[in-house]
């Protein structure tokens, strides 16, 4: 019996074939339907899931807030390629206010300094001591952090992966080899390794910025994700697959990742929000940027070193001001990890789904649902 | 060979590793770092630039011109020794510096990391038993807004806090500085008493920031557990909901923990650098923002290295200790020692 690719995806899905279609490989079937089977796959693993996740309030919250940052960001870069569309939005329905850059303005007059929010409402949140208005900096350094982020999230998920799944799994030489690179890389403390390498490559981009943030965070969820495949290479489904002579791959994609996926996304956003942490705290000590309120960690640091926004009374705004998109973006990180993981862990989700199909449950815990 | 040979000898690999590599950024570094230096002592004052350079240069562990082995080895032989070069910006040996600044440190981290392990576990627990419940709800929400805000974010909330509030507090839980003036150290009463008023605001900015999302993962973990089929049996055998939380239950639970107990000591000494300027709390972070600030490449160098053999040292017990807690894990010769 010649067993080909397509037979064994169709063998996934029981209800598809009623466990009987694809036993004798009859390739006209599997002709007639692949272009339905495809549509079937995405309808699982797209549509069926973000259906799921969406009916969580956390996944709902989460993303709200996401799409506000990234139209923001989507607003500042229009305005940085020389499109006023919001300024112009602003002025047809009569705001006062208008973003600009957040560069220190020279010869700025005494009334910019220092507003007080929500008194001129030209300056909503009010301004620094230099005249920055507080709510355009705020705006401004959006599109950075997501560029940050993004790169940093990309680039430590898919090394952490990677790494942990072939060393916990492979075992042998490859283990060793790659836990110790995973050993060197996790001891070296990650903000202070950041700090010399930002002071030696001075880095601009926040792609490159967002990459060297996450430099050795990835070893972390390598660990973790190494530990993970360690107890669940001695499970019984997965001492199955490998008796039934599944090929290794076949068994990491199907029998072990569905297993990490909870791992893989709440690393995801651990290693997000460490961008988000890292960077603003980089800005924060003063170690990035160049004198502009780029970033809300150089905002922090103006309020707090230049202006002594906690000493001086009444000038609290100033600190309070960049803390809000921070923690909302930290957040939205968080109820996102939080809203998925009903979805993607599987335990739990047979925890639910065992409350009304009771039999069910002894089945998940031989071929878990990939 | 025996296990924890290999591992010692892993760690010691490790401890290499990251020293060589810190010698390769500093080999970097340097030239642009010294001539940094040199501008910056020779603004202030009407020194031959030369003198100054050179009094830099005796002072830093390796000759810059020397050949990258020389250097090498002349950096290595000084470490051996305990030597880590002479701090500009302290005044006096880098060894002697960090010796002194340790200790504090740790006091902050070991006050985080109880606090924050207690609140968690308890509360993770009881929140996964009661799952669905008003207390598990609001715990939920809690846990989730506190994690969401970072550490630095909470250091100066609670400066705010404290500086807006009545005196008692601000007397209580002081947010300057590691020690009460007029106290001499010491194990006295006064001395220690003080010591831990000091290190409360560093240690609750970790605390709040960080119970959050472990707690949440102990929640998520006992309920895993919950469902397997040993606890049911369990319950079925009429065991006490006692041996079963504790005994079943709990140290399963535990277990995924034990490496974020790993992260956290290698996040709590890495942030240190922002929390400790934030607190102007004098332990090693405090000295490395320092070195950075004033470009003093020994003390920068040498804070890095302390705080990497302290993130070393907990590694290696950590592992030393996980193949204990959990038998799964086996460790011996067939390379699947964790």
């Amino acid at each position: 019996m010649k067993r080909t690719e397509d037979d064994r995806a169709g063998d996934d899905d029981p209800r598809t074939d009623g466990g009987t279609g694809d036993m004798f490989g009859d390739s006209e079937i599997t002709a007639v339907t692949r272009r339905q089977r495809a549509r079937e796959t995405f309808d699982e693993s797209v549509v069926a899931p973000f259906k799921v996740a969406w009916d969580d309030w956390r996944t709902k919250v989460a993303l709200l807030i996401l799409g506000g940052f990234v139209a923001t960001a989507l607003l500042v870069w229009l305005h940085q390629a020389g499109y006023t569309l919001l300024n112009d939005v602003l002025r047809v329905l009569g705001s006062p206010w208008e973003l600009e850059v957040p560069r220190s303005p020279v010869g700025i007059t005494d009334e910019r300094r220092s507003v007080r929010p929500f008194e001129n409402w030209q300056y909503p949140l009010g301004t620094f001591d230099n005249g920055v208005d507080i709510l355009s900096a705020l705006l401004w350094a959006t599109p950075g952090m997501l560029q940050m982020v993004l790169a940093g999230g990309v680039f430590s998920t898919a090394m952490a992966t990677v790494v942990g799944t072939v060393s916990g799994y492979k075992g042998g030489t490859v283990e060793s080899v790659l836990n110790t690179i995973v050993d060197i890389a996790m001891s070296i403390p990650g903000l202070p390794l950041v700090v010399v390498l930002v002071a030696i490559i001075q880095p601009s981009s926040p792609y490159v910025i967002g990459v060297l943030i996450t430099i050795n965070i990835w070893a972390g969820l390598a660990r973790t994700i190494h530990s993970q495949v360690l107890s669940l290479r001695e499970k019984s489904y997965v001492e199955a697959s490998r008796t039934m002579g599944i090929s290794t791959p076949q068994i990491i994609r199907k029998d072990i990742l569905p297993n990490l996926m909870p791992y893989i996304t709440v690393n995801f956003v651990y290693a997000a929000r460490r961008v988000v942490y890292d960077s603003i705290a980089l800005y924060y000590l003063g170690l990035l940027g160049g004198g502009m309120a780029e970033n809300w960690g150089v905002m922090l640091d103006w309020a707090y070193n230049l202006y002594n926004a906690l000493t001086v009374s009444g000038k609290a705004y100033m600190l309070l001001a960049p803390m809000v998109p921070i923690v909302a973006l930290s957040m939205a990180l968080i109820l996102l990890s939080q809203g998925t993981d009903r979805l993607f862990n599987p335990r739990v989700r047979t925890r639910h789904a065992g409350e009304t199909v009771q039999e069910d449950d002894t089945d998940c815990e031989v071929n878990p649902p990939a | 060979m025996n296990w924890y040979l290999k591992r010692t000898g892993q760690a010691l690999f490790t401890l290499w590793a990251v020293v060589t590599i810190a010698f390769v950024l500093a080999w970097n570094v340097p030239g642009s770092l010294v001539d940094h230096m040199v501008d910056r002592i020779v603004q202030n004052s009407n020194i031959d630039p030369e003198i100054v350079r050179e009094s830099i240069e005796s002072r830093l562990m390796f000759d810059p011109e020397a050949s990258l082995l020389e250097g090498y080895l002349t950096y290595m032989s000084a470490l051996l020794e305990g030597n880590l070069g002479y701090s500009f910006v302290a005044g006096q040996d880098v060894s002697t510096t960090l010796a002194e600044a340790v200790p504090w440190t740790l006091l902050v981290m070991s006050l985080a990391t109880l606090g924050m392990f207690a609140i968690s576990l308890a509360l993770g627990a009881i929140m996964a038993y009661r799952e669905g419940s008003w207390f598990d709800i609001a715990n939920t929400f809690v846990g989730i807004v506190t994690t969401s805000v970072p550490y630095f974010v909470a250091a100066f909330l609670l400066i705010l806090w404290v500086g807006y509030s009545d005196a008692p507090i601000l007397e209580l839980f002081p947010p300057r500085g590691r020690q009460p003036p007029r106290i001499d150290p010491g194990f006295t009463v006064a001395f220690v008493w003080g010591a831990l008023r000091h290190a409360v605001l560093p240690a609750l900015s970790y605390i709040i920031t960080g119970y959050g999302l472990l707690a949440l993962s102990m929640r998520g973990n006992s309920i895993q557990t919950l469902g397997e089929d040993y606890v049911r049996v369990a319950e079925l055998r009429g065991l006490s909901s006692r041996r079963i939380a504790l005994r079943y239950v709990g140290r399963n639970a535990v277990l995924p923990l034990y490496t974020s107990l790993l992260l956290s000591i290698g996040f709590m000494l890495g942030s240190s650098v922002v929390l400790e300027q934030i607190f102007q709390y004098h332990g090693v972070g405090y000295w490395m923002y320092e070195a950075i600030d004033a470009t003093d490449v020994p003390l920068m160098m040498g804070t890095f290295i302390v705080i990497t053999v302290c993130v070393v040292i907990a590694t290696f017990v950590a592992d030393m200790t996980y193949s204990m807690l959990d038998p799964r894990i086996k460790s011996g010769d067939q390379g699947e020692a964790y």
